[in-house]
C-alpha cells in the first residue's frame, strides 16, 4: 500500500473542500498538517495532566514532567543524539538559531568570522547579520552553483583561522538542494569553527542521525514534521554546551539564585528559560512516533517519488522553468518553479481556485532570489498524505495557467 | 478574456487583467523629477513610480516600473493614470478605494497590499523623502 493510502484518513484536514474542490496540500514545507494522533494527544494531555513542569509537586506536575521529558527522550531517539542532555526544547527553528547566535555571539570578538550560504532562510541568517553587526565580526557566504548545489571549492577559500562558525540549511527550503553537509562540518571543523545545521526541511523527509552527522548544532521545528507549532528543538554537542554560557536566562534555567549572580541548572535545561511548551511537546511526541511507525526511509522515499513526478511533469510543460538540482540528483520534497508571464503570485491564487495550495514568493531567501535572478518563485512541497494523483492534478492546472490571466 | 479560466475569471478582474497584459504607464521616464521605489516585504515585489512634476505643482507625467503581480502591476498603472494631470496635492489625497473602484476588483486580505504598494510609493515620491 502506498503512503498516502495508509495515512490520509488520519488527516482530518484533508476531508475540506476549498473553492469547490478536495483540498490538495502543497505547502508542507511551510507548515505540515497534523494527523489525528498529534490532535488527540495534546486535547488528551489538556484535559487531565496539564500543570507546570520541574516544580509542581503534585499528581499533575508530575504527569506534566513526565510528558514533557518523554518528548525529549522521543526527540533524542528520532535524531540520533547520543544523549537526552542535548536535547533542547526551543520555540521552533528559528527560535533555536536565534539561540544559537546570541550564545555563541558573546564569544565572539572583532574580526571573527561567520560564514553562511547563498541559499540560506532569513532565519539562519538575519540572527548572525546582527550578532556580526554587534561583536565587529564577518559575515561571509558559501555560493550557489548553476545546479543548486553549494561551492565547496569556493568554501575552502572562505575558511581561515578566525572562522568561527559555519551554519548552513541541511535542506534548501527553495531548491530542495541536500547540502554536503559531512563535507562542510569536515572542513569547517578542520578550522576549529562550531557548525550550525538549519534541519527544518530536512527533518520531516529524512533519517538524521547526529552521531554521523557530527554537528555542533541542529536545529527543527515540530510544526513542519506534522507535530504542532510553537516547540522546536536545538540539539548541541555536548562538548559545545558544556563550555557556553546560557544565551538567555530566566527560571528553570538556574540551580541557585542571588541578586548579582546564578548558578546555571544542568544540560540540557540550562538552555531552556521559563515555562516550555508543554502541550506542544506532547503533540511532538505524538508526531515522532507517528513518523516512526511509517518509517523515515519509507517518508524519503515515497516523497523522493512525489518530487520526482512533479519535477519531470513540470518540466514538460512549455514554458515552465524548474529550479534546483536536476532530475536524478537526490533532492528534498521541495520543488520551486516559474511559469513564464505570469506572477508566482498570480500563479499560486489561480491554483488556490483549484484547491491547490502551494507557497509563492521568496520563501525568505532573499539573496537565493537575487541569485536565481527572480522576484520569487512557486514552491510545491510533499508530504506523506499527498498522492501522485494531486500531482497530476498540479501538472494539468499549471499547463492550462499560461493562458489564465 | 478567451484563454481565462473561470478561476482566474473569479480572481482578476476584466481590467486588471488587461492592465496586466498591456499596461499603459510601464516604462522609464527620463527626465522624471519626483521618484520613488519600495518593495513589498511579504513577496518581494518591486515598484518604482517615476513623476514629472512641473514647477506649480501639475504632474505631467507619471510612469512605473517593478517586478510585481497582477493586481499590483494593474494597481501601478491605475495609479499612474489617475495623477497624471493633477495638481501634487490632489495626488496626495488619492485613497485606495480610488484605486479599487477602476479596478473594479474584490481584493482579498491577503492581496491587499500588491494592491497598495503603488500608493505607498506615489506618496513617498510626493513627499521627496524616498531612495531614488
Amino acid at each position: 500500500m502506498r503512503l498516502d493510502e495508509l495515512t490520509r484518513r488520519d488527516f482530518p484536514i484533508l476531508e475540506r473542500v476549498v473553492n469547490g474542490h478536495p483540498l490538495i496540500y502543497f505547502d508542507s514545507g511551510a507548515s505540515s498538517q497534523k494527523p489525528r494522533a498529534v490532535l488527540e494527544a495534546m486535547n488528551r494531555y489538556y484535559e487531565r495532566s496539564h500543570a507546570n513542569v520541574h516544580r509542581s509537586i503534585h499528581t499533575l506536575g508530575e504527569e506534566a514532567t513526565e510528558l514533557y521529558e518523554v518528548a525529549r527522550d522521543a526527540m533524542q531517539r528520532f535524531i540520533g543524539a547520543p544523549s537526552r542532555e542535548e536535547v533542547v526544547f526551543t520555540r521552533g527553528t528559528t527560535d533555536g538559531l536565534g539561540l544559537i547566535a546570541e550564545t555563541i555571539g558573546r564569544t565572539l570578538g572583532k574580526g571573527d568570522e561567520i560564514v553562511v550560504t547563498e541559499l540560506e532562510h532569513h532565519s539562519n541568517l538575519i540572527p548572525w547579520q546582527l550578532i556580526a553587526k554587534d561583536r565587529g565580526a564577518v559575515l561571509k557566504a558559501i555560493p550557489v552553483r548553476d545546479d543548486g548545489q553549494l561551492d565547496l571549492a569556493a568554501l575552502d577559500r572562505l575558511l581561515t583561522a578566525r572562522t568561527r562558525v559555519v551554519a548552513f540549511a541541511h535542506v534548501s527550503n527553495v531548491l530542495g538542494t541536500i547540502t554536503l553537509a559531512k563535507e562542510i562540518i569536515a572542513k569547517a571543523r578542520a578550522v576549529n569553527a562550531l557548525t550550525v545545521v538549519d534541519g527544518a526541511q530536512a527533518a520531516p523527509h529524512m533519517r538524521l542521525d547526529m552521531s554521523a552527522l557530527g554537528c555542533d548544532f541542529y536545529v527543527l521545528s515540530a510544526h513542519k514534521m506534522l507535530g504542532p507549532t510553537g516547540i522546536g528543538v536545538m540539539y548541541g554537542r555536548r562538548a559545545v554546551l558544556d563550555r557556553l554560557e546560557p544565551g538567555r536566562g530566566g527560571s528553570e534555567m538556574i540551580k541557585e539564585v542571588w541578586i548579582d549572580h546564578a548558578q546555571w541548572n544542568d544540560l540540557p535545561w540550562r538552555f531552556e528559560p521559563g515555562t516550555p511548551p508543554i502541550a506542544e511537546a506532547v503533540g511532538l511526541t505524538a508526531a515522532i512516533e507517528y513518523l516512526e511507525k511509517l518509517g523515515m526511509d519509507r517518508v524519503a522515499e515515497h516523497e523522493r517519488a512525489l518530487t520526482r513526478q512533479a519535477m519531470e511533469g513540470l518540466s514538460r510543460i512549455p514554458g515552465v522553468t524548474v529550479y534546483g538540482p536536476p532530475v536524478g540528483i537526490d533532492r528534498g520534497a521541495v520543488v520551486s518553479f516559474a511559469i513564464e508571464g505570469l506572477h508566482p503570485h498570480d500563479v499560486a491564487a489561480l491554483l488556490d481556485a483549484e484547491g491547490i495550495a502551494v507557497r509563492a514568493g521568496h520563501h525568505c531567501a532573499m539573496p537565493l532570489m537575487r541569485r536565481l535572478g527572480v522576484v520569487g518563485t512557486t514552491r510545491a512541497t510533499f508530504s506523506v498524505f499527498n498522492s501522485p494523483d494531486e500531482v497530476s492534478r498540479l501538472l494539468t492546472a499549471v499547463a492550462g495557467l499560461r493562458s489564465a490571466l | 478574456m478567451s484563454g481565462a479560466t473561470p478561476a482566474a475569471n473569479s480572481l482578476y478582474s476584466d481590467v486588471i487583467r488587461d492592465r496586466w497584459r498591456r499596461p499603459r504607464h510601464r516604462g522609464d521616464l527620463p527626465g522624471a523629477t519626483a521618484v520613488a521605489e519600495d518593495v513589498n516585504p511579504l513577496c518581494g515585489d518591486r515598484v518604482r513610480m517615476m513623476l514629472t512634476i512641473a514647477p506649480e505643482g501639475q504632474i505631467s507625467d507619471a510612469r512605473f516600473v517593478g517586478d510585481s503581480c497582477a493586481i499590483c502591476t494593474a494597481s501601478a498603472d491605475v495609479v499612474a493614470d489617475l495623477v497624471a494631470g493633477r495638481t501634487r496635492s490632489e495626488a496626495a489625497a488619492l485613497e485606495v478605494g480610488d484605486v479599487l473602484a477602476v479596478l473594479q476588483a474584490e481584493i482579498r486580505p491577503t492581496r491587499m497590499r500588491c494592491a497598495t504598494l503603488p500608493l505607498s510609493v506615489l506618496a513617498q515620491a510626493l513627499d521627496g523623502k524616498a531612495r531614488a
